[in-house]
């Protein structure tokens, strides 16, 4: 067993980390609210950011250059990620396109105009989102009803989705459809890629119960898209899908957010009973637990990362680290606040405790939960297909997708 | 050959595990554990023991020099697990986790050189002594004594100890510093009694001195400066028992999960066992995690070791003991009674956490350990 560097991934990792330094930009000079997530300076930081980071090969490294990439290996790739995310670096804008969907586009569709739009995306220009979740498609990923229907060299789209992050800052987006409702529920689906400025498309922001607008409603009426933007064969959405879901749990699980050093600094600047809460036995045992499952998070991306440099493909402990760690973000936030007592109830960036990030993330942690996957449809996904428990009875096997009941709505 | 990132067992440790668990399936079936159990005479499978010995198990890490096989402490650990799964009634986790640790961290040369390759062989077996009261083990509060060449005291309980050869104990001097002495239980003024105890399938005793002949291990007189290293070491192979025991647990209760129809279908196919099931995987991949993580502390002498060790010990027996009383509880009736085998697992998942110190002294040692690192420190460069 060894966890150290090679010669060569040192001396890249040494590389990496003093390009960081050098050219790393200074969020400090953004205000608390231009921090936010998709707050136009937060952005632009984040593009610049991009764009330099593909200029020295530093984005998408294990990519191939034809595609924008830096032509390295996926331990470069490994190795800059944690320099940038220990350099606190960590910018969700290019995530869903460069490590979710544009992956999966890639394996599925070797159209020429296709390919033209991935080295822009890898360079930051553009931004992509996920259109798969619908009002009766969300958890159950394979119900999606979006119509397409061929129409000579197009296929004409009508149908609403939902849950889609970043789509009104979107650029271009992965779309699931179904293109034969008479076939069973998983093989009458294709997948289209889109441009979002497409006549017919209309986003609409979903205010969150944080106060935010990061998610939105996709309305897509008479869409047209060529033949040539199809990702995949036609019916074989599915496959599509399941390449992209897997990218997805892999990227949520790797643990952002903040961490046990967060928590003890805290815990050594709040007095406690017998000192500062640090001293408080109590805040000890939730401590050592919490480490322990963090600390598994990291270790089961290592074990990842470890099979990968071994040619092996990773087993199932994305979706066991995206499980452990949205509920240890839920845990961190809510211990944080009960930590600073009544004070705890103070949200406003400025004045609250740590700028506020405790706050933001109790907020936000119950969307961990449920995006890329609830906890409910994990466990069953485990019991399934890692330990080879038997489906319970379904009433959407066998039947025309047409036929499946829906309910009320 | 340049080594790249590995953090999982190599190929070799691979096959050094499925070698084992053949051996372990084939010689020590669970009617193995049981027969000890029903014996309650604090023995072992003596036969069992010598064939682990000559396959070279028990020396398996220790240095050539001293009888070792020229493995390492990763292969050992591959080897606790199948151990740990196979509830093997064997002394190895108090002679080879314990005294044998015990005698490299804190031994001379010469007791070194007459014991190590004793201990390799399987012929000698060993036990440390250390706890003689309630809660967590503290310093100042050992009563055992040594007086002149002779030790006085009593310890219980002490698993393996009816059996053992030899002890490492926990005594005070006359100055009251404490420390570790080497005592021949085969000698005169060693008095053991039986002591019935959760998991009978390791046997225990009381162990009384009464002026039995002990010579200083190593310097003898430091206990609280390397008792916390050898039981860092111990924990780290111990929680690697304790996660192959978790694991038999999962696959005991997903079979049973497969083949037991209620209301007209395997009980396996409700989400009600579907998600406990998968709670204790994710409880089983957490503890694998650590425990991985401290076998590359352990076999690599690293500064994490303190740290990579209480999380272990903490994942581990926390996993053992949600899977094994979820296996009894996914069994139903059966699995409370005494034919079914999940008792087994749940009597040895306690004897472990319980064995070098309950979790929640591990919890307390983890943030000592925390507070201790710097709290601005990245980690070091070059290491994943």
């Amino acid at each position: 067993m060894t966890l150290d560097d090679t010669p060569e991934e040192a001396a890249y990792r040494a590389a990496a980390r003093r390009w960081i330094v050098e050219n790393a930009p200074d969020l400090e000079r953004l205000s608390l609210d231009e921090r936010r997530v998709w707050q136009p300076r937060h952005r632009e930081v984040a593009t610049a950011w991009q764009a330099l980071k593909a200029t020295a090969g530093y984005a998408c490294i294990a990519w191939p250059t034809a595609w924008g990439g830096a032509g390295g290996t996926q331990m470069q790739e490994a190795i800059f990620a944690q320099e940038e995310s220990r350099a606190g670096l960590s910018f969700p804008y290019f995530m869903t396109g460069l490590q979710m969907l544009l992956p999966a586009l890639l394996q599925f569709n070797s159209d020429p105009r296709t390919l033209a739009l991935v080295p822009p995306a890898v360079r930051g220009e553009t931004i992509w989102c996920q259109l798969f979740s619908e009002p009766f498609s969300g958890s159950d990923s394979a119900a999606a009803r979006c119509s397409a229907v061929r129409d000579g060299d197009d296929w004409v789209l009508n149908g609403q989705k939902v849950w889609n992050s970043g789509a009104h800052q979107s650029d271009f987006g992965l779309v699931v459809t179904r293109t034969d409702p008479d076939a069973l529920k998983h093989k009458g689906m294709t997948v289209f890629w889109i441009d979002m400025r497409n006549p017919g498309l209309e986003v609409r922001p979903i205010k969150m119960m944080t106060g935010d607008s990061e998610f939105d409603e996709v309305f897509l009426t008479n869409v047209r898209v060529s033949d040539a933007q199809r990702v995949g064969e036609v019916g074989e959405g599915w496959k599509v899908i399941l390449a992209t879901l897997a990218n997805e749990r892999a990227a949520i699980g790797a643990g952002r957010g903040p961490s046990w050093r967060e928590i003890m600094r805290l815990a050594r600047e709040t007095s406690g009973w017998n000192g500062p809460v640090m001293q408080d036995t109590d805040f000890r045992d939730w401590l050592a637990d919490w480490y322990v499952g963090a600390e598994a998070v990291r270790l089961l991306g290592l074990q990842s990362l470890s099979q990968l440099s071994h040619g092996e493909a990773p087993g199932p402990e994305g979706a066991a680290g995206k499980l452990l760690w949205a509920s240890l973000s839920q845990q961190i936030s809510s211990q944080a606040l009960d930590v600073l007592g009544v004070q705890g109830l103070i949200d406003d960036p400025k004045i609250a405790a740590v700028g506020g990030v405790f706050h933001q993330r109790f907020m936000w942690a119950p969307a961990l939960r449920l995006g890329g996957g609830t906890d409910e449809i994990l466990k069953t996904l485990i019991a399934e297909r890692v330990l080879g428990l038997p489906s319970g009875p379904r009433a959407d096997k066998g039947v025309p997708f047409k036929d499946i009941p829906i309910g009320p709505g | 050959m340049e080594r790249q990132l590995e953090f999982q067992y190599s190929s070799e440790q691979q096959a050094l595990k499925a070698e084992a668990r053949r051996f372990l399936s084939e010689r020590a079936p669970l009617s193995k554990a049981r027969a000890v159990l029903d014996r309650a005479d604090g023995g072992y499978d003596a036969e069992l023991w010598a064939r682990m010995g000559d396959l070279g198990w028990c020396g398996a890490a220790f240095p050539e020099a001293y009888g070792g096989h020229g493995m390492g402490y990763v292969e050992l650990c591959a080897l606790a697990e199948e151990l740990g799964r196979s509830l093997a009634p064997v002394p190895f986790a108090s002679t080879i986790y314990q005294f044998a640790e015990a005698l490299f961290v804190a031994g001379s040369a010469e007791q070194k050189a007459s014991l190590a390759p004793q201990i390799a062989e399987g012929r000698v077996t060993g036990v440390m002594a250390l706890s003689e009261q309630a809660g967590p083990l503290a310093s100042g509060e050992t009563r055992t004594a040594v007086r002149g060449g002779a030790i006085f005291g009593q310890k219980a309980p002490v698993v393996d100890g009816m059996t053992a050869d030899y002890a490492a104990v926990l005594a005070r001097d006359d100055v009251g510093r404490e420390g570790l002495y080497l005592v021949d239980l085969r000698g005169p003024g060693v008095v053991r009694e039986p002591v019935s105890t959760l998991d009978p399938s390791r046997g225990a005793a009381i162990l009384r001195f009464d002026g039995a002949a002990q010579t200083p291990l190593g310097q003898g007189d430091a206990a609280w400066s390397i008792l916390p290293r050898i039981l860092d070491r111990a924990a780290v192979l111990i929680s690697f028992e304790q996660l192959g025991g978790a694991e038999r647990c999962l696959e005991m209760a997903r079979d049973y999960a497969l083949q037991r129809y209620t209301f007209g279908s395997p009980i396996g196919s409700y989400q009600a066992i579907k998600h406990k099931l998968a709670d204790v995987y994710v409880k089983n991949a957490v503890a694998r995690a650590n425990c991985l993580y401290a076998a590359w502390a352990l076999s690599t002498d690293a500064p994490e070791l303190p740290l990579a060790a209480a999380a272990a010990r903490i994942a581990a027996s926390e996993a053992y003991a949600l899977a094994s009383k979820e296996n009894i509880q996914t069994h139903g009736g059966l699995g409370f009674t005494w034919e079914a085998d999940c008792h087994l697992f749940f009597r040895r998942a306690r004897h472990l956490s319980l064995l070098i110190g309950a979790p929640r002294e591990w919890k307390r040692k983890l943030v000592t350990e925390l507070e201790a690192m710097e709290p601005e420190a990245a980690a070091a460069g070059g290491r994943q």
